[in-house]
């Protein structure tokens, strides 16, 4: 049997912003703006610290990786024996590098990178284009913004998943999102869904099994979605936004509906229909305008934005005409929100002040919560 | 004084570790609870024996005002039943180590999780089937569980239960199976058993035709029954229920299966169950819990909302670990309709039920049922002089009806001759159970009483 | 060989270290299959002495069970050598199995729950007038500690309770012409049996998510009620031992809508005496005799619940209950009765016990076990949060339990807190997470009652601090937990896939052994 083999990539510039306070280290410009600040590259570290943990886990694994920045100076770090595959990196790293290292790396069992929200993004553009045969990715936090649902808490912690996996090799589904950095550089944090990633299952989350514990079942997001449906009544329109649990919904429906776009529905016994998909702001306008309509939302990254830039054509003016929402969420996810509210950015802080108050959350099938939502504007982020 | 049962009231631990944690009194702590929800007076209770002699002799005056079934003669049965219960399986669950763990992980606790996987193994040969949960309260839970489990399997809310099942438990299969599954009675044969089946549909004793078709999810067919006749009809009703997409329940008492054949030899899909006969005492009926049993269809045993218990490996070789089957099968369950809890249910009584068949072994079962058979048979033929015996043409095991004039006149007069002959199920009908408690001469002593006084 | 070996050791003996060295018996016991020989006996039955039985063929057993075969002594040291590979309440410091209340179980009670042992429950009550006299009065008391004016004894433990409780709830508002009443409210740290039992019953759950204090969010419920609401279903002190001070205006939010309040007492071993269920309007609650009122937890039963109810809610009570006359107890159906929830009365050795421990303690004493409860547990707590990366979130008074939470550990190490249970079982205790999904991240949850000591308490709070001692030096050692138990590490995997999994000794034959397909 072949070893277990893990891919590694390193972002060497990420995290490079946040030091010195630049709240990200998107481009080149800001790059360079950081290293003048004095800012020292973490991620190589981060990444080392991830390898010699899972090494001392799991000795038996082999590493394979690219040359220079991304990846070879770390794996040096780690003290691992290495394997390197592709060509040098350019100097200075760009996302075409990285998704350039992921596709050299393709045929390992689980690809580790280090990086922020942004380098899972460049991952995830990568992985795509690998297809069904791509490898699992699990990241190693060294970036400035790490909302996406791939990365572990530490590296430390990344290197025990690792190590996990590799004697269990079961996957999970992770959301990558992004924010934009211009805007969370002006205090607002608005992240969009992006994609998702497969990354291991985190196995240790199922043990402390105990006998008087009782379990209602585990709420799924098939739950959530049939309970979506057994709500939705003819002749209203349904507004579907970005994510996972709401194309779900479309599943449930016997609709292809998009994971980013916004789509809309109309609910019908037997037979639904996809009124129209991946709609722009005027679509969606014309279309709930002097219609009855419900907007579908879920929950995108971990700030608890329900209404943002990331579904930017629910505007002001489709909001107002819109005249329900409903929240699709996971307790899990609403507990990881630690008591802090939902959050509605509209664009418009009168709007989002109207909308601020309590909003029902479908958490499973006949599950559901109460929970606040407020406007950004208020929250101190 | 400090009372045995707490050692921190000691007044000067309390003094020393309220000066650990800085505050004055407990009273502090309970400064979240506002003035007006507090009690302003101690609790209005008996005064209490703290001293053990005093409890005991408390306790000894109470529970000496009852005569049980030890000082009388019983012939009590209908759902709880009076088998000789061996000694070592009284040792076994008054152990401390058993009697007050809980809910441990599978090292610590690994005696528990053995244990219990031994239970669900030993019954899982004597119903061959490969499926066995860790036990829930007891049969009725367990009869309503297994018709839930059927109704999200097949996706129906309809089920047809024979009526020869006791009224208490059809009392709890209406509650537990409100609102949402149906349950249809099919009236008992003449002969006792379940009603027949005749061109596809179930012919009633009142000769009413009940069609079976694809809205049912299940039969339920108990054997023995409430009467105590043993069903022979399985084989139909299981063709019947599966040529509908439809599966055969079967509510077994497993103490019968040293002798009777299991259900999964007629066509069961479910089989459940209540285990107090299995080395468990009455315990004025604390003493039940239920089996559930499936073969290892995973569809089917997604259903399962109880616990089950399987093995895996360790880092060690040769060593057994247990754990816990298809953990997260509820989240691959077909249906989200109708989900039950899972959580602490009778546990120490299905390793109980696992000494008792461990020391039964497949010949003491068989030589139980044997005798249990020839009893009730001997009791039915030696009564039969002196009153009506219900369906006497049925194999019976265990219990059987007889009508009298007047049922608790009857009783009332054995219970002068210190017998306790039976349970009423109405004014004119009794119920008598007999084991291998009883004798020959306990049975001839019941006869004659019973001639006696009718 | 000479007598007179070289001393290896001398006196007074050495003190004993800081911790314990434990070890779990180890008896590397075969399945009991394995011990099976062909002919054994356990257990001789008596001859029939009658006629035998010939059965027809559809009905006969055509091969025997392949049941093992064991002498008696065999099968008694098998199963002693199972009970010593577990740790009871009796073994081992029981702190750690939080919201369980894991109490002593006085071994005299034991010896009253055998006395019943051979009642059968339908003897005629002349018979039994003794035991229906403990059902009785044991529900007087219960009444009486809950501000209930009845309380059924029958469910089989506290989620039967619960689902008991539901069951009164729906025949309640069905009684009033209010069926359409669909909807229960509960709180994510009540016990999830209530939002569980509720959808078994078919109810729609709202769960009502902690604010960022900690409590359950008010206005969130403001929100939440309506015509739709049958009941709220909450626990107080939450399962985080946190009293939620507004709990009166939670239950007159649902009294305002015509929804009925129903109180989970599973925690309410700290507040014995000092606040009652009916006082804070309730309607419904249940106690767990098996946690507050000291029954032996049994390996997981058999339990016992106790459905305690208002006057409106008495005809709806699941029957039979015990009712006084004059000079006897008599057994009674209410006439709007729910029915059977299990078979017979209750479990009458577990009613036998509770009665009893009551009546050891007392008024006072049941005030002490409160106080001491909730000392015990704040003692604890003020010991754990002197551990480096420990913590209690939400910055509140506790009073029997605490969830706390390793996260800032976990984040440094990469140790998880159940790896953290593992390796501290090491030292004989048990120790226990939360129930899923973690709202406190890495959490563990601790439960003092009435019953250790202030050293106990002492060498709990050691193990922990040790444990994660070891986690920031060998993260990779803990993980790698247990060393000291009765088997290793243990790799869960095959219990998840169908085509290995093995549910019983048959199924893993046919499986692993004969290597036959599913």
């Amino acid at each position: 049997m072949s070893p277990f083999t893990v891919g590694l990539v390193v972002n060497p510039v990420a995290g490079l912003g946040g030091a010195v306070g630049l709240k990200g280290s998107d481009g080149a410009e800001v790059q360079r703006e950081a290293l003048s600040r004095g800012a020292t590259p973490q991620a190589a570290n981060r990444a080392a610290h991830a390898v010699r943990t899972l090494l001392s886990r799991h000795p038996a694994t082999r590493i394979v990786t690219v040359p220079g920045a991304m990846g070879e100076h770390s794996a040096q770090a780690s003290g691992a024996v290495f394997d390197l595959v592709g060509l040098p990196a350019s100097p200075v790293t760009t996302p075409a590098d990285t998704r350039a290292a992921v596709i050299a790396l393709k045929d390992v069992d689980l690809l580790l990178f280090a990086g922020g929200d942004g380098t899972a993004r460049d991952v995830l553009d990568a992985v795509r284009g690998l297809g069904v045969g791509a490898p699992p990715v699990l990241g190693v936090p060294a970036g400035v913004k790490v909302y996406s649902g791939c990365f572990a808490l530490s590296p430390a912690a990344a290197g025990f998943a690792a190590a996990d996996y590799a004697a269990s090799p079961r996957r999970a589904e992770a959301e990558v999102v992004d924010l934009d950095e211009e805007r969370y550089r002006h205090g607002r944090v608005s992240p969009r869904l992006y994609g998702v990633l497969a990354v291991p299952a985190d196995r240790a989350r199922l043990s402390g099994r105990k006998t008087g514990s009782s379990s209602a079942a585990p709420a799924t997001v098939e739950g959530i979605a049939g309970e979506v449906v057994a709500r939705m009544r003819p002749g209203v329109r349904y507004v579907l936004g970005p994510g996972a649990t709401t194309t779900a919904v479309g599943r449930e429906l016997d609709l292809v509906t998009t994971l980013l776009g916004v789509d809309v529905v109309e609910y019908q016994e037997g037979r639904s229909r996809l009124v129209a998909s991946d709609v722009t702001e005027a679509e969606l306008f014309a279309l709930v305008n002097g219609h009855e309509a419900v907007a579908v939302l879920s929950v995108i990254g971990g700030q608890g934005f329900v209404l943002g830039r990331g579904n930017q054509q629910l505007s002001p003016r489709v909001l107002r005409a819109v005249q329900n929402l409903v929240v699709l969420a996971t307790q899990q996810k609403l507990a990881a929100l630690n008591g802090r509210p939902l959050l509605a950015d509209t664009g418009e802080e009168d709007l989002d002040h109207k909308l601020a108050g309590h909003v029902q959350v479908i958490t499973g099938y006949r599950e559901s919560t109460v929970y606040r939502i407020a406007a950004a504007s208020e929250e101190n982020l | 004084m400090t009372h045995p049962y707490i050692p921190n009231a000691e007044p000067g631990v309390r003094a020393e570790m309220l000066a650990a944690i800085g505050v004055p009194s407990v009273e502090e702590f309970y400064a979240d609870i506002p003035a007006d929800l507090r009690l302003d007076r101690p609790l209005d209770l008996p005064e209490p024996f703290v001293a053990e002699y005093d409890l005991v002799r408390h306790m000894r005056g109470l529970l000496g005002n009852t005569t049980d079934t030890v000082q009388a003669l019983s012939f009590l049965g209908h759902g709880c039943y009076p088998h000789h219960v061996p000694a070592v399986c009284d040792e076994v669950n008054s152990r401390s180590e058993f009697l007050t763990a809980y809910a441990g992980e599978p090292y610590e606790d690994h005696g528990r999780f053995q244990a219990l996987f031994e239970y669900v193994s030993m019954m899982g040969e004597l119903l061959e089937m490969d499926v066995v949960n860790v036990p829930t309260y007891d049969g009725f839970q367990a009869a309503g569980t297994a018709l839930r489990m059927a109704a999200r399997y097949t996706g129906r809310a309809k089920v047809l239960v024979g009526a020869a099942i006791s009224g208490d438990k059809l009392s709890k299969l209406r509650d537990f199976l409100a609102p949402d599954i149906e349950i249809v009675l099919a009236a008992t044969d003449d002969d006792g058993e379940f009603a027949r089946v005749v061109d596809g549909r179930i012919l009633t004793a009142d000769a009413a035709r009940v069609p079976f078709d694809e809205s049912f999810a299940a039969i339920y067919l108990e054997t023995p029954n409430v009467y105590g006749v043993v069903e022979t009809r399985g084989r139909e009703l299981a063709d019947l229920a599966h040529a509908h997409g439809a599966l055969l329940v079967v509510g077994a008492d497993p103490i019968s299966l040293g002798v009777l054949a299991p259900p999964a030899a007629y066509g069961a899909d479910i089989v459940c169950g209540d285990i107090q006969s299995l080395g468990i005492h009455q315990n004025y009926g604390g003493g039940h819990a239920g089996y559930i049993a499936t073969h290892d269809h995973e569809r089917l045993v997604a259903e399962f909302p109880s616990r089950l218990f399987g093995i895996a490996p360790t880092k060690v070789p040769g060593e057994y670990g247990f754990g816990d089957v298809f953990y997260d099968r509820t989240s691959f369950a077909l249906r989200e309709e109708g989900k039950e809890w899972v959580g602490t249910a009778a546990a120490l009584w299905g390793i109980t039920a696992g000494v008792y068949l461990a020391l039964m072994g497949p010949q003491g079962m068989k030589d139980l049922g044997e005798v249990v058979l020839a009893r009730t048979r001997y009791a039915m033929d030696a009564l039969a002089k002196f009153a009506e015996v219900l369906h006497a043409g049925a194999v019976h095991f265990r219990e059987f009806a007889i009508r009298v004039p007047d049922a608790h006149a009857l009783l009332a007069a054995l219970r002068a001759e210190n017998i306790y002959g039976g349970v009423p199920l109405d004014d004119r009908t009794l119920l008598v159970c007999v084991t291998e408690r009883h004798s020959i001469a306990d049975i001839d002593r019941l006869v004659q009483a019973v001639k006696e006084a009718l | 060989m000479s007598s007179q070996a070289e001393p290896f050791a001398e006196l007074p003996i050495a003190p004993k270290p800081p911790l314990r060295r434990f070890h779990q018996a180890r008896w590397d016991e075969p399945i009991i299959f394995e011990l099976s020989k062909t002919g054994r006996r356990g257990l001789a039955v008596p001859e029939a002495g009658a006629e035998k039985v010939e059965l027809p063929e559809s009905v006969r057993r055509a091969e025997p069970p392949r049941l093992p075969e064991m002498a008696q002594l065999h099968v008694l040291r098998h199963y002693l050598r199972l009970s010593q590979e577990n740790l009871g309440v009796d073994l081992n410091i029981d702190v750690g199995q939080g919201t369980c209340t894991m109490k002593y179980s006085p071994k005299v009670n034991d010896q009253f729950a055998n006395m019943i042992a051979e009642l059968h429950p339908l003897q005629h009550e002349d018979t039994v007038q003794g035991v229906l006299e403990v059902y009785w009065r044991l529900e007087r008391m219960l009444a009486e500690i809950s501000g209930m004016s009845r309380v059924s004894l029958q469910p089989g433990s506290g989620s039967a309770a619960i689902y008991a409780n539901i069951a009164m709830i729906r025949a309640y508002h069905a009684a009033r012409g209010e069926g359409h009443r669909d909807q229960v409210i509960t709180t994510m740290f009540s016990h999830p049996s209530n939002a569980a039992c509720a959808k078994t019953a078919g109810y729609e759950v709202i769960t009502l998510m902690p604010d960022a204090d900690g409590y359950p969010d008010i206005e969130a419920l403001r929100a939440a009620v309506g015509p739709r609401t049958a009941a709220l279903l909450i626990t107080n002190p939450e399962d985080t031992g946190i009293f939620n001070p507004r709990i009166r205006e939670f239950v007159e939010l649902v009294h305002g809508v015509g929804g009925l309040a129903c109180y989970d007492q599973a925690n309410a071993n700290g507040i014995l005496g000092i606040t009652r269920a009916r006082d804070a309007g309730f309607d419904l609650c249940h106690f767990n005799l098996h946690k507050t009122f000291s029954t032996p937890h049994a390996c997981g039963g058999p339990a016992a619940g106790a459905c305690g109810v208002s006057p409106e809610l008495e005809p709806f009570l699941p029957g039979p209950m015990v009712d006084r006359t004059d000079d006897r107890f008599t057994l009674t159906f209410p006439e709007m009765s729910v029915g059977k929830i299990r078979p017979f009365l209750g479990v009458t050795p577990n009613v036998v016990r509770a009665y009893a421990w009551i009546m050891a303690m007392g008024a006072e004493g049941l005030r002490e076990v409160a106080e001491t409860a909730v000392l015990n547990n704040n003692y604890l707590m003020h010991k754990v949060l002197q551990i480096p990366g420990a913590s209690a979130p939400w910055d509140k008074r506790r009073v029997e339990q605490v969830r706390y939470s390793w996260q800032e550990l976990s984040e440094e190490t990469g140790v998880h807190s159940e790896e953290i249970g593992v390796r501290a079982a090491d030292f004989g205790v048990h120790y226990w997470t939360s129930h899923h999904p973690y709202v406190v991240p890495e959490p563990f949850t601790l439960e003092p009652t009435e019953s250790y000591s202030m050293e106990d308490l002492d060498e709990y709070a050691a193990i922990l601090a040790h444990v994660a001692d070891e986690a920031r030096a060998d993260p990779e050692f803990v993980k790698g937990a247990p060393y000291n138990q009765t088997v290793h590490k243990i790799d869960m995997t095959p219990l998840d896939d169908p085509k290995q999994w093995a549910p019983t000794w048959r199924a893993y034959v046919r499986k692993h052994l004969r290597g036959e397909p599913q």
